[in-house]
Formats: C-alpha cells, sequence, structure tokens
C-alpha cells in the first residue's frame, strides 16, 4: 500500500511516498509565500517525476510546522514523532536524534523501541537554527552552499560571542574588518550553531548511536562542528532533509 | 546594512553659561557602546559638556574621538585638565585615557539620578545592543537590576533593522509608527530574524510602512514591559537610551505600563557617560578625603 | 541589591539572580557550579561596594540557557548545586 508524508518545514516542503518500508518517491519544493501553492506545484512535480498520483495513495499525513493547514489530510503527526520514526525505521541502533530546520532546532531521546524517552525544543530564537547560517552567509557574502566547505579550510578556531543572529552579524562585521580570514569566521559560524545544539542534547542526555536530520545537517561545516564537540560519531543520512516526511510516511502506515 | 537609513543624528553640547576655568573638580566619563559612544564633562557638579556619536569599528578609537569632540568650544578645555576619566560601556577597557571603567548599570543609574532628580525609582535604558531594567534609591544607587544584551529583540538594533527593511530613516521611525488611526496586533515572533520575516510578509500583503512599524513598536513594547515586570515596576519612572528618542515606542509604553515617564531634559543617550562622570567625582572626593 | 544575571530571548527568560545584600563572598558557588559560571571579587555593579560579592562571569552570562543545561535536564530534575550550596539562600533561578 503506498501512503505519503508531507512534512511543511518553515522554507521548504518536503513530500515522501513510500511503498511498504521504501522510499517510492520523494520531493523537495520552497514553502514560499503562499504554502498552499507551493504544496499544489509540489504534488503535481512529484506525480509527473514518480508517475505516482495523489489518488493511488491510501493515507496521507502531515508534520512540520505548517501542518494544520493543509487540504491534503486532516491527520497530522508532531515533527518529534515524525523525526523519532524516520530515524529509528533508518537505523534501530539510534538513541539520539538532532533534528535542525530553518526555524527550529530539536534534540529527542528514544529507547531501544524507537519511542521518544524525552525532547528538547529551541524555537522563536534564530540563533539556535538554520536561518543562523543562512543570515552569517549573506553577511560574509558566500553562498550557503559554500559555507561548510569553506569553513573546512579553516586553520585556526575563532570565537564569536554574541548568541544573536542579529549581534553576531555586527560581530562578523567587526571580524571582517579586522582582516580575519573568511575560512576561520566560517568555521566559527558551525561553531556557534554548533554550541547550541550540543546543549540542547545535554538536556536530554547524549547516548550513541547519534543521528543528524533536517535541512542544516547538509551543510558539512555544521556537521563537522557537532562531531567534534560532542566527541562522538554522528550518522547523517543521505536523506537527512526527507526524515521527517518520511516518518510521518511511515506513520501513515500504522508503523 | 547599506544606506544611510540607521543614521540617527550624532550630537554635541556645551553649556556656555559656565566656565570650567574656577571649577574644583573636572571630570568625565566615556560610554563607548557597541553601536554609540557619548563623552560628558562635569566641572563639580554641574554638566559642562557632552558629545554623542556612533561608535566606529574600533572602541579605543570612538572613546578618543568621542572626547575630542566634546572638548571642542570649551574654551580651551583639555584632555590633561581633566582630573578622572570613568569609561563605561560595552567597550569601558578601551578607553585609553580612563583611570577606571565601571560597568553600565552602576553609571546609569547615577546618570538618570542626575537627570531626572532624587525621585527616580526605575529606569528603563534601551540602549543599541541591550536593554536594562534598573531600580535606585534616591541617591542613584543600584538596589535591583535586570540587563539584556544577548537578544536584539528591545533593542536599537532591532530598529535598525526594521529602518532598514521599511528604508525609513531611523529619526522618522517614532513619528511615523503613530499615523496609524486603528493600532494593529503586534508582530507575533519576538525574535527580530523572524519578525522581520514576518513584517516582509505583511509588506506583501499590502500593509502600509507605518502599520507593519505600529506592528512592531507594539511587540518591542510587550517584550520590554515583561522585562520590566521582572523587577517590578515603581514610580518616579524614566527612559534613558536611544529609542527613548523614539516617540511611537514611549508612547505605547506609557500606555501599556499605565505610568508616565518623566521627561527629559537632557540628550537621553549620555546616562551612562554622565554617571560615569559622577562616580569620577565621587573617586576625586575620596581620595582627597584620604589625603587630609 | 538583586541583581539578575542573564537575559530573555524569543525562547524564554533566563535569569540566575544573586541578592549581593545576603551574599558575604564565601565563594560555596564557585565550587558547586560545573560550569563555572560564578565568580567572587570586586561586585561589578557596585563598584562602592567594599567586600567581595558573588557575580555571573561574563563569558557565560550570555549562555546562561545553555551553561545551566546540563543541571536542568527535561525530566526528573534535582535540586540545583549552586543555590543548594549557598549557605545564605541568596541565588534563585528564572527557570
Amino acid at each position: 500500500m503506498l501512503t505519503a508524508g508531507i512534512d511543511i518545514g518553515a522554507k521548504t516542503i518536503k513530500i515522501v511516498i513510500i511503498d511498504g518500508d521504501k522510499i517510492a518517491a520523494k520531493n523537495l519544493t520552497a514553502a514560499g509565500y503562499d504554502v498552499q501553492e507551493s504544496l499544489k506545484k509540489a504534488w503535481a512535480d512529484i506525480e509527473a517525476q514518480s508517475g505516482l498520483r495523489l489518488a493511488d495513495i491510501g493515507k496521507v499525513m502531515a508534520t512540520g510546522a505548517g501542518r494544520k493547514d493543509t487540504l491534503y489530510t486532516s491527520d497530522t503527526i508532531t515533527e518529534i514523532s515524525a523525526a523519532a520514526k524516520g530515524a529509528v525505521a533508518l537505523n534501530r541502533d539510534v538513541r539520539t536524534v538532532i533534528d535542525v530546520g530553518a526555524e527550529e532546532g530539536r534534540a529527542i531521546k528514544l529507547d531501544a523501541g524507537g519511542k521518544v524517552l524525552d525532547f528538547a525544543i529551541n524555537e522563536k530564537c534564530a540563533a539556535g537554527t538554520g536561518t543562523f547560517t543562512e543570515a552569517m552567509a549573506r553577511a560574509l557574502e558566500v553562498p550557503l552552499e559554500e559555507l561548510g566547505p569553506l569553513s573546512l579550510q579553516s586553520t585556526q578556531a575563532v570565537v564569536m560571542n554574541a548568541q544573536c543572529a542579529v549581534f553576531a552579524e555586527s560581530e562578523l562585521v567587526t571580524l571582517i574588518h579586522n582582516k580575519t580570514p573568511k575560512p576561520d569566521m566560517a568555521r566559527a559560524i558551525h561553531d556557534a550553531i554548533a554550541d547550541r545544539i550540543v546543549s540542547l542534547v545535554l538536556r536530554v542526555g547524549l547516548e550513541e548511536k547519534v543521528m543528524l536530520i533536517g535541512g542544516v545537517a547538509k551543510n558539512i561545516g555544521f556537521v563537522t562542528s557537532i562531531k567534534r564537540e560532542l566527541e562522538t560519531e554522528v550518522i547523517v543520512p543521505e536523506d537527512c532533509e526527507f526524515v521527517g516526511a518520511y516518518g510521518a510516511a511511515l506513520a501513515a502506515a500504522g508503523k | 546594512m547599506a544606506e544611510e537609513y540607521w543614521r540617527w543624528t550624532e550630537s554635541r553640547w556645551t553649556d556656555l553659561g559656565l566656565s570650567w576655568k574656577g571649577g574644583e573638580i573636572i571630570t568625565a566619563g566615556v560610554d563607548v557602546g557597541s553601536v554609540s559612544s557619548q563623552a560628558v564633562i562635569m566641572v563639580d557638579s554641574r554638566l559642562y559638556a557632552y558629545a554623542n556619536t556612533r561608535t566606529g569599528s574600533d572602541s579605543p578609537n570612538s572613546a578618543i574621538n568621542v572626547m575630542n569632540w566634546a572638548l571642542e568650544d570649551t574654551d580651551g578645555l583639555t584632555l590633561d585638565k581633566i582630573q578622572y576619566t570613568v569609561g563605561t560601556g560595552y567597550g569601558r577597557v578601551n578607553v585609553p585615557f580612563a583611570q577606571r571603567a565601571v560597568t553600565e548599570i552602576a553609571c546609569h543609574a547615577r546618570g538618570a539620578n542626575f537627570m531626572y532628580g532624587p525621585t527616580v525609582r526605575t529606569i528603563l535604558d534601551m540602549g543599541g545592543q541591550d536593554c536594562k531594567a534598573i531600580h535606585c534609591d534616591d541617591k542613584g544607587k543600584v538596589t535591583n537590576f535586570l540587563m539584556n544584551d544577548k537578544c536584539a529583540a528591545g533593542t536599537g538594533r532591532g530598529m535598525e533593522v526594521f529602518a532598514d527593511l521599511l528604508k525609513v530613516s531611523i529619526n522618522d521611525m517614532g513619528e511615523l509608527s503613530l499615523q496609524v488611526e486603528e493600532e494593529p496586533p503586534p508582530v507575533s515572533s519576538t525574535c527580530v530574524v523572524f519578525a522581520k520575516s514576518e513584517a516582509s510578509g505583511l509588506l506583501r500583503a499590502g500593509w502600509p510602512k507605518e502599520k507593519v512599524l505600529a506592528a512592531y513598536s507594539s511587540a518591542m513594547v510587550h517584550r520590554v514591559v515583561s522585562l520590566l515586570e521582572r523587577i517590578g515596576l515603581e514610580e518616579d519612572f524614566a527612559i534613558t537610551g536611544g529609542i527613548a528618542k523614539n516617540k511611537g515606542v514611549v508612547l505605547r509604553l506609557e500606555k501599556e505600563l499605565g505610568v508616565k515617564a518623566l521627561e527629559p531634559k537632557y540628550d537621553t543617550q549620555i546616562a551612562g557617560a554622565l554617571g560615569a562622570a559622577l562616580f569620577a567625582k565621587a573617586l576625586v572626593e575620596k581620595e582627597k578625603g584620604k589625603k587630609k | 541589591m538583586i541583581a539578575n544575571y542573564g537575559y530573555k530571548d524569543g525562547s524564554g527568560d533566563f535569569f540566575i539572580t544573586i541578592d549581593t545584600d545576603k551574599c558575604d563572598g564565601c565563594g560555596a558557588c564557585v565550587e558547586a557550579c560545573p560550569a563555572q559560571a560564578f565568580e567572587v571579587g570586586e561586585d561589578p555593579n557596585d563598584p562602592l561596594r567594599e567586600d567581595p560579592a558573588a557575580f555571573i562571569v561574563e563569558a557565560v552570562r550570555k549562555k546562561l540557557k545553555y551553561a545551566c543545561a546540563r543541571c536542568k535536564p527535561v525530566t526528573d530534575r534535582p535540586p540545583l548545586p549552586c543555590v543548594q550550596a549557598c549557605p545564605a539562600e541568596a541565588i534563585s533561578h528564572s527557570w
């Protein structure tokens, strides 16, 4: 039976269609200004690319910040549950899930059965989210997708004291004025956000295996900083951004 | 941050009716903030001169520049004739000619006590990168305080972000925010970054600039009020700092608190430097007392 | 003097309050805190005070939520080491 999960995030919409346990199709679309319009487009795209039609799908489940605002389904599941389900389906040994999106960061603790034991959320403050790296990339005049690789070329750690995205931007301006090398500043940005995310993890307690999901997990600079600070290995699945939607699709299938 | 929207008016002033030459104790206070810097010169217990400028990208030069500007038009007064200088503010360790650094909480209370009189008990300072709520006694001594300099919400930088977004000069933001017929609901995000996205959405939905500004000013006021509630509001109440010059914020604040703020007679941004100059005077007197 | 160190941001209010009138500078809090958040010395906000007082270290002040995270797990929270250590009961947390 085909089921689907829609993850309506602050910045992007993710759709995952599964057949049994396997991902049959997936799609990522910008949420844009009009979420309903973007959703329609996302479905049209996924139908075109996979040949699977909305009508063929047994059940659809929505998650994400905008989950209650969709016409496609009234069944919803929280981001915490969706992330947990998706993560455990990808790797049964995961006990800590770190999910960092555009406007929220979460740390989730699971038991051996994949049940959520505890969680900590960082919301309403841009400093612990993807919005932070985006704003900093703009201030550095580096395209977002290049910020991660650039940070890996850093030769020394530079500390950023500001704990606010707005103040951090001013701090960057001062660092730029003091001719700090760009790779070092890029590393400082990732270290700063990793620091905040790690403290979320410490609140629920760190236990291996650790999985990192969400859009910000695509940033190699961020992943490197997290590994360095947690001092553990971190699993980053290939479809890290789709894990929430995958989890919702699994929930739709009753798993 | 491009363009000039954030550029508020810099200023300097001398009390031309006063002469420093007869003064016994001449002191100075320099407040180097992340956004603005002030220098205040006091002759005995009188405010003699001050200057208020934008902080440059390095603090030591800001301190020197603002001090030099304060010394202009002072009938030949020079730095070496000033007996004691106290530095305060975020860049207080970078005032090369200061004899001592004192934190801004203590300085603001002292400064407000001078500027508004001994009846002031609660001071709200909304600065460039921080927001402070201070209780003081009739001598300007701090009895309770709270400072938020971690988060841009409720600070001048938050306003600057909006000045830039709306392409309105920061000097005009206050007046403009009052040009709404009906007060719109406040922006729902406290976070300046998220509030900015929200505001962009509102502009796209056809909201005029003044309505967006009113919504943001309301949100800023709510937040600041909740900070004040943590320490309580005891009259008389005074507002210092740059945002005190924003009528839209001040009026909304007074309305929500149900209390009128004392009328400022001096530039509200000099409170910190003024307090620092007063501490300098107290320290000189303490030294003299020891020598006797 | 009631000194509230910390901040309020979009995600909440995070303040450690030290009543310096009760504090005698004994330093028990400095020992007790696993994040080295406390220090005892010249009171930064009361320049004319003669005796030393406890205060929150500058490096930690703006990261208080994060610094205190290890003592504040989401469930099953034991009493806070700093609050317990202070003989004058001068310390309290807002969260």
